[in-house]
């Protein structure tokens, strides 16, 4: 019995070790590696001692959390109210519809929306505004990455409100707290875990999100994910992309490890 | 105690849709009593607990609390608590928090809140509890803590919905005593939803027993468990010989091919009735000393009684409880007093059969005085 269970798992091991583990060695292995293939700490030294990663980093960081910032603000009340419709599920499936299309189509549509001869230029001239430039700037871009991200916060999110038992709303509302009080009291302090993993979901995955910053913010925003891409496939400086990878797992553990769950509370 | 009414029903109608849940339901809760909605799953009790607390609306029909028309009262300005089924505390704050969740929100003092969160706790005996978090709690704890989290607000009514049908036989008994304990200590009438009719007899005041969304008859434990108005209450409240008989005249009934003597009267003569006899009230003896003899099919050892099941030889059905035993196959005799046979017209409304019992019963007392001789 045992026996057949340890077989059972031997792929699970395997792909754990083919696809987490060897790659991410592979990735500190290059990280202290040279142009010339030799030994060296340069990579992670000029990291850190440089101003254009660092500021690259820094700004890396400020786009991700504004995008995660908008996320929330749009996912947060709209996970609330859909958890109060009718048909929740159906409109819940309606909103995260558009992940099952692929990234780019949807950047490619954006090129259209927002173009010089876009429709949203189109309407601008309609109303006596005028064309204005809207692709290719950090706004388009902030814009495009948050419609791309909110399905990933939603889902979270929403799950967590629809959790919540409808009696612990109404015991709340039968000790004497109105709608505003329930929710600040109840709803939002059980919601938080949902948040958490928005949060998770969303600020990791812009840190790199790299194809939108070239099609629509027409390479004026520069992530980590645009510059590992960069070093891996445009300057061939394979060292230096994997000390970004690395950083990036680093932060990614940091982050998880910021929004971990606190003890107290929630456990049900 | 005063006749203060506090809660009152005037034929309220509940519909979801097409479907009606309530029917016509009327009744007064008096301040201070212990009241009890007994019914099966289903029949709309729980419905009733949510109109009095505001969580959802009577399609037709008036209700009133304190006095006054609740329609346009909303929950949180009802002075009604609820304990809920699953208790529905707060996950997210300790016990502390939980039960002073109430006097939070209506911006009582910091040393107030601590004052009377404390009272409630020593109430439900969990002092010391106030720094634990729900989810180290046990059922039994959680169930005090809702209790506490409630009656902190000093209602008007409490209501409870099937508060001890999580919890196990030995706990739950317990909390009937504390339950009805401390409605009394506190004054505030309780109104006590459930489908396990041990559990309203040992706790109520008044019981109401429904079904399918109306109320089918309202009396005290004794009331109800002696005189059930038909068949559906007597099978419900306990175990039951229910057998079809005829109303000879008053106090003359016949049945299982006999006349008896009995303490009812008020119908028509020769009227078609069912008549009930409990299984404790019948005594086992020789076939030759019984009024009813009966063939013992079979025999369960319960513990505290041995539960006999027989045939008549009119086909009719009697179970017995007795502490002596028998044995299958053996004819028996059974023998019963005049006031432990109970007389049930068929179709009778509760306000006429009210008003029959009142007008029979002064007369029975005589009867019974008198001595019963059976046919």
């Amino acid at each position: 019995m045992v026996r057949q269970r340890k077989l059972l798992s031997v792929p699970y091991y395997l792909w754990m070790g083919l696809f987490v583990i060897v790659p991410v060695l592979l990735l500190l292995f290059q990280s202290f590696r040279g142009m010339d293939g030799s030994f060296t700490l340069l990579n992670i030294t000029s990291y850190f001692t440089s101003p254009v990663y660092l500021t690259m980093t820094g700004q890396s960081f400020l786009y991700a959390f504004l995008i995660t910032v908008m996320t929330l603000l749009i996912s947060y009340p709209a996970a609330y109210f859909l958890t109060r419709t009718e048909h929740k599920h159906l409109w819940l499936l309606v909103m995260i519809l558009p992940t099952w299309m692929n990234i780019l189509l949807k950047a490619y549509a954006f090129i259209g929306i927002l173009s010089q001869s876009g429709m949203v230029n189109q309407l601008l001239a309609f109303m006596g505004i005028g064309a204005q430039p809207l692709l290719f700037t950090r706004l388009s871009f902030l814009i495009v990455a948050t419609y791309i991200e909110i399905p990933f916060m939603l889902l979270p999110v929403f799950n967590a409100i629809d959790d919540i038992d409808e009696s612990l709303t109404l015991a709340s509302r039968d000790l004497g707290a109105n709608e505003w009080q329930t929710f600040r009291s109840v709803i939002y302090p059980l919601s938080l875990s949902g948040v958490r993993s928005g949060i998770q979901a969303v600020f990791i995955p812009s840190l790199s999100l790299f194809m939108l910053t070239r099609l629509i913010a027409g390479n004026r925003v520069m992530t980590l994910g645009t510059a590992i891409e960069q070093h891996f496939l445009v300057t061939q400086n394979w060292g230096m992309g994997s000390t970004m990878g690395i950083v990036l797992i680093v932060i990614m553990f940091a982050v998880m490890a910021l929004t971990k769950k606190r003890q107290r509370g929630g456990t049900r | 105690m005063t006749e203060e009414i506090i809660v009152s029903f005037k034929q309220v109608e509940k519909k979801y849709e097409e479907e009606s849940v309530l029917k016509d339901i009327t009744f007064e809760l008096e301040k201070g009593k212990f009241y009890t909605l007994l019914g099966p799953s289903g029949c709309g009790k729980s419905t009733i607990l949510n109109i009095i607390a505001g969580f959802t609306e009577p399609s037709e029909g008036l209700v009133n609390l304190n006095g006054e028309n609740a329609a346009k009262t909303p929950s949180e300005k009802r002075k009604v608590n609820t304990v809920f089924q699953d208790y529905a505390l707060f996950p997210n704050m300790n016990v502390f928090d939980n039960v002073a969740f109430g006097l939070k929100m209506k911006k009582i003092n910091k040393k107030e809140t601590v004052e009377k969160v404390k009272t409630a706790l020593r109430l439900v005996r969990l002092t010391g509890y106030e720094k634990r978090e729900i989810s180290e709690m046990s059922g039994g704890q959680k169930q005090r803590v809702a209790i506490a989290r409630a009656i902190v607000n000093e209602p008007d009514v409490l209501l409870l919905d099937e508060p001890l049908s999580a919890l196990d036989l030995k706990l739950r008994t317990e909390m009937q005593y504390e339950l009805r304990e401390l409605q009394r200590r506190l004054g505030i009438t309780f109104l006590f939803v459930t489908h396990d009719q041990e559990e309203a007899l040992a706790m109520s005041d008044e019981i109401m027993v429904m079904k399918d969304g109306e109320i089918i008859q309202t009396g005290t434990p004794i009331d109800i468990y002696d005189e059930p108005i038909n068949r559906y209450v007597a099978d419900f409240i306990g175990e039951s010989n229910i057998v079809e008989g005829r109303m000879v005249s008053d106090y003359q009934v016949s049945f299982a091919g006999k006349s008896f003597v009995c303490v009812d009267g008020g119908m028509n003569p020769n009227e078609k009735v069912d008549v009930v006899i409990r299984p404790e009230d019948l005594t086992l003896t020789d076939a030759t000393l019984g009024q009813i003899q009966i063939t013992v099919e079979t025999q369960l050892f319960r513990g505290v009684h041995y539960e006999i099941v027989g045939h008549d030889l009119d086909a009719n059905e009697w179970m017995i409880h007795s502490t002596r035993k028998s044995e299958p196959g053996k004819v028996v005799g059974l023998q019963f007093h005049p006031e432990d046979i109970h007389i049930m017209r068929l179709g009778e409304t509760e306000e006429a059969f009210d008003e029959r019992i009142e007008q029979y019963a002064s007369v029975a007392d005589a009867v019974e005085k008198g001595g019963g001789v059976d046919g």
